[in-house]
């Protein structure tokens, strides 16, 4: 009795677990927003288990080093460079969930989920890389424009409700591009002129001149009243505006950081030769080291002659990398950045920014599939239809061979369907159209150990025993077979996956997750089912197998 | 009750030279069509360039490719797939087209949908997909197939070492090889193109095929410790018999499955459902005729050193008799613990 319970327990216990993976949860996406056409980040609750893209469509693109034009010297240390590069881009591709990952060292792999544009996504992959540095407003030349923007802003009709950020924008973090609109619409005109203005609401100063933050969710607020016109207008002479690519969490909150920057760069990654990172022993600092050109030495020496202790932003590919430096005094052909307490790891980025701007990596394309939305849609429904058939006829032969046996087992299938997804889903792997077929043979291969199970008691009883003892005998006996054969599947699934790429591994991992799965069903819960069967008919004399 | 094979006692093994002859009549001419035609090879491990085109209104073949004539690209291949509004255009790597060396892959994906575009009309036709392969990604991808299959062989070869007997691993290992050929034959007679799917679903094939192999072996295993009187002949078709109904059910059941992606699930996974129904019976058939006469075979030339005879190998006999569940199996029920 209490064995039953316990594995009541136990079933219960994996079965909550399986259903808690698969509960739609908030995930973090770059969106297009609707009215600046900016991406930013939202939150989306759907269910944790990723499409591949052979299901939702999309780009996919294997990327080389191009050694064809004259051998590159260190390739990896080249798609390093790239990759950091495509990533800084990462908001151009305007899709929802892209992927930049190195494989083996010296592929580069973008997966580009709903884009349909394959010349596009070319074109600002291999884009070469532009960086410069460039002093901020020191002058705070912005920061005394911004009350004059707010007003052209109240002019145009936009304000903000209440002192600091909106409170209308703090709850609904995710959506204030509706309640700014909302906000619009509802406040009444007159009574705004002693409140901060719209733009001044959403902008902190920074630790340094010219630097501001802006709360995380506002990001895309922020954005499109900078992009109107009467703000645009008003924007000082010789300012540039140039988001930054970090985040910054202060407290519960976080931040990006918005620079006032010349528009002017002092110098540009053509004229930088080396950046290496390393700690300094002395001070234990990160620092990065950098090695200009001849030329690049004498421009730089020059210019940073005239803006000691002001801030250099370093700009890649128009995104301010890391927080500016400040110029201690005037640099030559060599210079150091100090970034003080920062890990060995920042300090390393920040040398490939400086190499990658410096040193563009040129990228050959080694393979790219398209995959139309259509199609997509076509496989996941043409999928479903054959899993459908496939799982009605499966569980016809088991209910007509087997009885109530067989019932009992396509319970468990049921179960074993959910721990295969949740699986799937806790683990975070994708699902493919190979996958999709997987998943549709290891249920076939599932009943397999029911089916051992099943003719191992008709077996047994028709050798003369008991139910109960035949069916015991009948789990104990199968059970070799059982482990034997699936972990032998197991074995060359998991071969496949280490040797395979994409779609195949997609497949050996739906195989091993249900492989293991129709074992704890087939064989534990089964059991289960069993136990309590006869716990509620001790005396019966026929099983219906 | 419904019972199927129950209590058979087919003399399997007998039959077994008749066996040898239909599998050769299966494998060799595949072979020979294999050796003289190769295998149709995706341009996944080929390299080249694929589009799939979808039209509005039902085409000929022939109408696509006197429109990619005209524009100048002579070595396409042209399929329908699935349906005359659906058209695969190949052009592998290596063809004696120029135009296509050099990894010029993408420039021949623009040149088809210029082609298209002049010769049906921009709007009358979707690109739905289009895959261009390296010539390198290609044979990386080659070598990465039979590296697969190869591992796969020795791992399997040692855990049935550890588990059973190395002449049962062997056996099995042999059955397997031989199901790669048939299936290798299959492929090549239907001219199925080998993709990184069809792969997968030959390494599938191998796995669902060890597992048949297995349960009969699993079988032979207990019956060898049961009756040591009788011969292998006998305790091997005693062991075919009594899995029988499984073998039927089970087969049935996967069998149901995979019909239902071959006719339900789409051209792009026809050839893996295709090869995975063959492996069906390929498997089926490998543990009944290759698997058990080889296990005879091996037996007879180097027999096992047990003393009681030559059919008792020595892992059987090392294993207590009783109910052979592994520790932790079944987690906490020991045989007879009735609740």
């Amino acid at each position: 009795m209490r064995k039953i319970r316990s594995r009541l327990i136990i079933t219960g216990l994996m079965v909550l677990l399986a259903v808690w993976e698969l509960i739609p949860t908030n995930t973090t996406i770059r969106v297009r927003d609707v009215t600046s056409g900016l991406m930013k980040d939202s939150t989306v609750r759907r269910v944790p288990i990723n499409l591949g893209l052979d299901l939702q469509g999309g780009i996919h693109l294997a990327l080389e080093v191009d050694q064809s034009k004259g051998p590159v010297p260190d390739p990896a240390e080249a798609i390093r460079r790239a990759e950091r590069v495509v990533r800084t881009r990462i908001d151009e591709f305007g899709v929802t969930e892209p992927v930049v990952q190195i494989v083996g060292g010296n592929r580069l792999i973008v997966e580009l989920p709903g884009e349909k544009d394959p010349a596009r996504a070319k074109g600002i992959i291999q884009r070469t890389a532009f960086l410069e540095f460039r002093i901020t407003d020191m002058k705070s030349r912005f920061r005394d424009a911004i009350p004059d923007m707010d007003k052209a802003l109240r002019g145009a009709g936009v304000r903000v409700p209440g002192g600091g950020p909106s409170v209308v924008s703090q709850l609904f973090g995710s959506d204030t591009g509706k309640a700014a609109a909302k906000a619009k619409k509802t406040a009444p005109d007159t009574s705004a002129l002693s409140q901060p203005g719209a733009l001044s609401a959403l902008l902190y100063q920074g630790a340094l001149p010219g630097e501001y933050l802006v709360p995380e969710e506002q990001v895309p607020v922020a954005e499109s009243l900078l992009a109107r016109p009467e703000v645009q207008r008003l924007i000082p002479r010789g300012i540039e505006l140039k988001w930054g690519t970090e985040v910054e969490s202060r407290g519960a909150r976080s931040y990006r950081a918005l620079y006032a920057v010349e528009d002017k760069p002092i110098i540009t990654g053509e004229e930088l030769e080396k950046a290496n990172a390393r700690r300094d022993q002395l001070t234990n600092q990160s620092v990065v080291d950098f090695v200009l050109s001849r030329r690049g030495g004498r421009v730089f020496e020059r210019e940073t002659g005239r803006h000691v202790n002001d801030y250099m932003a370093i700009i890649l590919d128009g995104r301010v990398q890391g927080q500016p430096p400040i110029i201690k005094s005037e640099i030559g052909q060599r210079g150091q950045i100090e970034l003080g307490n920062k890990t060995l790891q920042d300090a390393n980025d920040l040398a490939l920014v400086l190499r990658a701007g410096a040193l563009p990596a040129p990228l050959a394309i080694v393979e790219e599939r398209t995959i139309g939305p259509s199609l997509g849609r076509d496989s996941i429904t043409d999928g479903i239809r054959a899993g459908v058939v496939g799982v009605i006829l499966v569980v016809l032969i088991m209910v007509i061979y087997y009885r109530l046996s067989g019932v009992l087992a396509v319970a468990a299938l049921g179960l074993y369907v959910l721990f295969t997804l949740g699986g799937l889903a806790g683990f975070g792997f994708t699902l493919t159209l190979p996958g999709l077929a997987g998943l549709l043979l290891s249920v076939g291969i599932a009943l397999d150990a029911n089916v051992l199970i099943f003719e191992r008691i008709r077996e047994e009883l028709q050798h003369g025993k008991l139910v109960r003892t035949a069916v015991d005998e009948g789990f104990t006996h199968a059970m070799s077979a059982i482990i034997d054969s699936n972990v032998s599947t197991a074995l060359t699934a998991f071969i496949l996956y280490l040797v395979g790429t994409g779609p195949v591994q997609g497949f050996a991992i739906t195989l091993i997750i249900g492989i293991a799965a129709s074992m704890v069903t087939a064989v534990f819960v089964v059991r289960t089912f069993f136990m309590i069967w006869l716990q509620r008919r001790p005396d019966m004399v026929t099983l219906s197998v | 009750m419904l019972r199927l094979f129950a209590n058979a006692a087919y003399d399997f093994i007998k039959w077994r030279r008749w066996a040898y002859g239909l599998t050769a009549a299966i494998i060799v001419p595949g072979f020979a069509l294999f050796f003289v035609h190769g295998l149709n090879y995706s341009i996944e491990f080929t390299g080249g360039t694929l589009i799939q085109v979808a039209t509005r209104q039902p085409l000929a073949t022939s109408t696509i490719r006197s429109t990619l004539d005209a524009a100048g690209i002579h070595d396409a291949e042209i399929q329908t797939f699935g349906a005359d509004t659906v058209f695969v255009i190949r052009a592998r790597l290596g063809a004696s087209s120029p135009s296509l060396e050099g990894g010029g892959t993408q420039q021949t994906a623009q040149a088809v949908a210029q082609a298209l575009d002049a010769g049906l009309g921009a709007g009358r036709y979707e690109i739905v997909r289009t895959e261009a392969v390296g010539p390198k990604v290609g044979r990386e991808l080659q070598g990465k197939a039979f590296l697969a299959i190869f591992f796969s062989f020795i791992v399997t070869l040692l855990y049935l070492a550890i588990r059973f007997e190395w002449r049962f691993g062997l056996a099995a290992v042999l059955a397997t090889f031989h199901d790669i050929c048939t299936t290798i034959a299959f492929i090549r007679y239907l001219n199925l193109e080998v993709s990184l799917v069809v792969v997968g679903a030959v390494l599938t094939m191998v796995g669902y095929s060890l597992n048949d192999t297995i349960i009969i072996f699993d079988r032979v295993r207990e019956n060898l410790r049961k009756f040591r009187r009788q011969n292998l002949y006998e305790i091997l078709n005693l062991s075919i018999n009594e899995t029988l109904p499984r073998s039927v059910l089970t087969h049935g059941t996967t069998m149901a499955t995979t019909l239902a992606l071959v006719l339900l699930a789409g051209e792009v996974l026809r050839p893996f459902a295709l090869v995975m129904t063959f492996a069906i019976f390929t498997g089926t058939f490998s543990s009944i005729y290759i698997a058990a006469p080889v296990l005879m075979y091996i037996e007879k030339r180097w027999p096992g050193e047990d003393a009681r005879g030559a059919r008792a190998f020595r892992a059987a006999t090392s294993v207590p008799p009783g109910p052979a569940t592994p520790p932790g199996a079944d987690a906490g029920v020991r045989p007879k613990a009735v609740v």
